[in-house]
């Protein structure tokens, strides 16, 4: 079963998340720069005569297919990599995924997501079918 | 004996001079292009530019054609000038001994184009981001020819009312800064607001494009302040010096007017040192460095809460024309009959500081004749437009954004 996980983080915490994922053999991901708020609104910024409020803030949105097996593990990385206790530390959503094909092998399912060097091939996990 | 000895009283020393200074004063209106563009949403920098820009190419011609003729032909009753200079007929390489004794009077007709040019380039940061193009054009010639040039005929033309009556406004304090300032104000009064101002935060789309701007209009105002001195002289240098400390003194202040809001911000520091450059500027060839600093030192708190108020009053005079130029260069001109010397300049006089408290109803004169004037004129013009052929784009076309529906062009891809 292959899940997707879209990690809303600070701009901030990019470099963090991305070598936690890094380490762990998160080898494959993209991520885009989104703009949004959450609870605590926004933020106040100077202007030439005081302050205001800005309420769309820029976020990065990290987006990772990955095995159902190695799902937890990841969460438990980018929770710890992008947190810093204050508000706007982010959001994850998980979703099914449905299929994933590889444009240039036609590999399809979890073999379309497997590269070298990976989270599996570290764990000596056996590659299984689908 | 031989014919007359002839003297060419033209100064080269003078002449290099005011050829640079009529370079540094054309270079403001692209800085403040820039100034203006970099605090515009993105889908408005083109245009924005534009509303600078045009006017290089709009009173370059009419400045020519009949502008300066009005600003400085013969005085016709103390009101306007004459047409004896227009298609500048008689704007000859010769000196003027009315306004250019020692440079060619082409010379300064130029030098002062550069400032007809600039002054009506100010006022478009009250509109900007919904003015119609055309009605835009339009406004800015009846303007030119209705506003600024009776207006520079009055304080600045051999003959003009408030020029005998004694006012001293060195460079421009009445002629641009105010006069812009307050029809900023009136345009967007009736202009009204961009769409959503107040709901949605309008952010700058690129404050360095500000910063740069601000930087080249400083230098720029060398030559516009210094250069008024229409000489290369020891009045030249204390106006110079004055801008200067002016720019510094209000650059700092607002520096830190913002570090009490918060955080000393850069927007913040580069629009207080332009407010310290329109401040002195009546007075910089009049009044001390020291006095200067005072003029800089007020002019900072004077505008920024001014701007403060406008938006609380939920006024979009957008990129604070008024609160910049109208409010600062107004103080500039009641301080110049505080702390006017002449031992600075024996051409002007002195002011209340120096034993002439007279000097100062001069200037409050002045500033209310120019205020009421300027304000009253553009209302009206602006009022006729908005009823006539419109002053706003469409809804539509407003948040589309005038680069693409003004012009069919974007600024970044």
């Amino acid at each position: 079963m292959l899940k997707k996980i879209e990690a809303i983080i600070r701009e901030d915490k990019v470099n963090d998340v991305k070598d936690a994922l890094e380490k762990i053999g998160i080898v494959g991901l993209n991520m885009f720069e989104i703009r949004g708020h959450g609870r605590q609104g926004g933020i106040q910024l100077l202007g030439r005569a005081g302050t205001y409020q800005v309420n769309m803030l820029t976020k990065i949105q990290i987006n990772i297919v990955l095995s159902d097996r190695n799902l937890e593990e990841t969460i438990q990385t980018i929770l710890d990599s992008a947190y810093t206790g204050e508000p706007g530390d982010g959001l994850l959503f998980v979703y099914p995924v449905e299929e994933v094909i590889r444009v240039r092998t036609r590999e399809r399912g979890q073999d379309a997501v497997m590269y070298p060097g990976d989270i599996d091939e570290r764990k000596g996990r056996a590659k299984v079918g689908h | 004996m031989g014919g007359d000895i002839v003297v060419n009283p033209i100064n080269a020393g003078d002449t290099a001079w005011i050829l640079v200074c009529c370079s540094l004063v054309l270079l403001m209106t692209p800085a403040l292009a820039l100034f203006y563009g970099g605090m515009v949403r993105r889908k408005n920098v083109l245009s924005t530019l534009t509303l600078s820009y045009i006017f290089m190419a709009l009173i370059g011609v009419q400045w020519v054609v009949y502008g300066y003729s009005l600003a400085f032909g013969s005085d016709i009753k103390g009101l306007i000038g004459g047409l004896n200079f227009v298609g500048f007929t008689g704007v000859d390489a010769l000196p003027n001994g009315n306004y250019s004794k020692t440079i060619p009077h082409g010379l300064f007709a130029a030098f002062q184009m550069m400032f007809a040019v600039i002054t009506p380039a100010l006022i478009t940061g009250a509109f900007v981001e919904r003015v119609k193009f055309k009605s835009f054009l339009l406004f800015s010639l009846l303007w030119a020819t209705l506003v600024y040039d009776p207006l520079c005929h009055w304080v600045w033309g051999q003959g003009g009312w408030l020029k005998e009556m004694g006012v001293l406004d060195f460079a421009g304090g009445t002629v641009v800064h105010i006069a812009a300032g307050f029809s900023a104000l009136a345009f967007a009064l009736v202009i009204g607001p961009r769409k959503g101002y107040g709901k949605s935060p309008m952010e700058p789309n690129n404050i360095p494009l500000t910063v740069l701007g601000a930087g080249l209009l400083w230098v720029g105002w060398f030559g516009f302040n210094a250069g008024s001195a229409l000489a290369a002289n020891g009045i030249a240098v204390n106006a110079l010096l004055t801008t200067n400390t002016s720019a510094a003194t209000a650059g700092l202040v607002w520096m830190l007017l913002s570090w009490l809001d918060g955080r000393p911000s850069t927007l913040g520091i580069a629009t207080g040192m332009v407010v310290g450059l329109a401040a002195v500027t009546p007075a910089s060839g009049y009044v001390t460095p020291l006095a200067a600093m005072v003029i800089g030192g007020v002019a900072a708190p004077l505008s920024y809460y001014t701007m403060r108020f406008r938006d609380r009053r939920k006024l979009d005079e957008s990129l604070d024309v008024w609160a910049c130029h109208g409010i600062s260069s107004s103080w500039g001109m009641v301080a110049t009959g505080l702390f006017a010397t002449m031992a600075v300049n024996s051409n002007g006089t002195n002011g209340l500081f120096f034993g002439n408290p007279g000097q100062i109803g001069v200037q409050l004169f002045a500033v209310m004749v120019t205020i009421i004037y300027c304000f009253g004129v553009t209302y009206v013009l602006a009022k006729l437009l908005s009823w006539s052929i419109g002053l706003r784009v469409t809804v539509m076309e407003e948040e589309v954004g005038l680069d693409i529906s003004s012009h069919g062009e974007r600024s970044y891809s």
